[in-house]
């Protein structure tokens, strides 16, 4: 088993990094093409600002790479965001990998008044499908940190509801992405490395 | 739905937890990395590690243990204490520290706000305040760990700190911290109500029904407390489930 982490500007690598050693998995973290191609899975990570990364992945041609690869590829947080079509952080066109589009939260300010942007904290996922939920209970709690989401679509596979049901994680063919940590949300985000690990 | 946060507080001396800690079921209490994993697989939502360490030559100790922390804790943390640069912050980041707090630095300087969430992102950056409810009737920012008073309010610094930046706030009160007569309902519920992020309140956390007001009344996102979690005097299971049992949305 060879595991990429994609090594980019966009945080929160070393703790995906360090998530993965405890589950008992070593990965390299690396921009470069031939170690990315020649992995079994990926992992592209990412807590930040969507423009900023795009670009420094255009730059490096990482945005055309990501897009190519065959073997199963698992976007986190702003990794996932950056795979969809469009998203409304700084008006940016993202991978196009799923067509679901990335939104600003918007809280009704009479109905909805309490509740913050960025959500911070524990929510539960849903309507789970594919294996990356295997062995999981529908309504585990995961940890995200998020002002943008991305709207449920055809490739939804779990949903949050946060202001409005949102795609708590996306699939289409070997491209996985979920909003929330796996590598911070305790044993259900172990779990679904594991499951990752073993697709 | 979003889920109140349950927050233990570990205070670090040296790379080692202070305060007289009884955990039999712990190999050594005064771990600061065995003592957040038994709260993590207890079912805490995050850790706080407040670093009281006196001397900066002892800085590097915490940069360690935050890196060992990351490595064996699986739920969020923060790391606070004597962070006064942009520096600082980054070599704890890079550590695997999920947010950081200032507090007194970022009084004195606001533009590290700014610089903080510029540089790292709102979502990283906490604002702790102590405060204290002085009797002119309003509440007060103290720095310095409480020792200093300062002339301003603490809603205005709380607003101006999230203009700045910062994506949540820790709030203490100093009239309860300790008391165990229960959090500071009305200032967390000014801040709670007012602020466009989410608060933490901390301070006062004495019995299980404290913290049911805090979240129902005071509408705070997070409570923080140490002592009554070190000491066992309320476990984080049984306050989960009380809480669960009072209607409010906990993480089970």
């Amino acid at each position: 088993m060879k595991l990429v982490i994609i090594k980019y500007n966009a945080g929160n690598i070393q703790s995906v990094l360090y998530a993965l050693e405890r589950i008992g998995v070593e990965a390299i973290v690396t921009d470069d093409e031939s170690l990315i191609r020649s992995a079994d899975k990926v992992i592209f990570p990412g807590v930040g600002e969507a423009s900023t990364a795009m670009n420094y992945l255009k730059e490096r041609g990482l945005d055309i790479l990501i897009k190519s690869l065959t073997q199963p590829v698992l976007g986190i947080c702003l990794g996932m965001q950056l795979m969809c079509a469009y998203s409304e952080e700084n008006d940016t066109s993202c991978l196009g990998i799923f067509d679901e589009q990335v939104k600003k939260f918007n809280p009704d300010m009479k109905e909805q008044a309490e509740l913050k942007v960025p959500q911070i904290g524990w929510n539960n996922i849903f309507d789970l499908k594919t294996d990356l939920f295997k062995g999981l209970k529908e309504n585990s709690y995961c940890y995200f940190v998020h002002g943008y989401y991305a709207a449920k679509g055809e490739h939804t596979i779990a949903t949050t509801n946060y202001v409005l049901p949102y795609s708590a994680a996306l699939h289409r063919n070997n491209f996985y992405g979920v909003q929330f940590h796996p590598e911070k949300s305790a044993s259900v985000g172990e779990q679904i490395l594991k499951n990752f690990i073993q697709l | 739905m979003l889920t109140k946060r349950i927050i233990p507080c570990l205070d670090i001396r040296d790379g080692r937890t202070v305060k007289g800690i009884n955990f039999e079921n712990i190999r050594d209490a005064g771990d600061p990395v065995e003592l957040g994993a038994f709260y993590a697989a207890q079912g805490a939502d995050e850790l706080v590690f407040l670093d009281i360490t006196a001397t900066i030559e002892k800085r590097k100790t915490l940069s360690e243990l935050v890196n060992r922390i990351s490595h064996h804790i699986n739920i969020p943390f923060t790391v606070g204490g004597g962070i006064s640069s942009v520096e600082d912050v980054s070599v704890l980041l890079q550590n695997g520290a999920d947010k950081i707090s200032v507090n007194t630095s970022a009084f004195k300087n606001p533009t590290l706000i700014q610089q903080l969430a510029k540089e790292f992102g709102s979502q990283c950056v906490v604002l702790a305040i102590d405060t204290k409810l002085e009797a002119d009737g309003d509440w007060y920012v103290y720095l310095n760990g409480g020792r200093v008073k300062t002339d301003t309010k603490c809603v205005e610094w709380a607003k101006q700190a999230v203009d700045l930046g910062a994506g949540e706030i820790l709030l203490t009160s100093m009239n309860h911290d300790g008391t165990k007569q229960g959090f500071a309902l009305d200032i967390t519920a000014t801040l709670a109500g007012l602020l466009p992020v989410p608060v933490i309140a901390s301070g006062g956390g004495g019995t299980m029904e404290h913290f049911v007001d805090v979240f129902n009344i005071a509408k705070a996102d997070a409570a923080l407390a140490a002592s009554i979690f070190h000491f066992k005097e309320i476990g984080i299971p049984e306050l989960k489930q009380y809480l669960n049992e009072k209607g409010i949305v906990v993480r089970i």
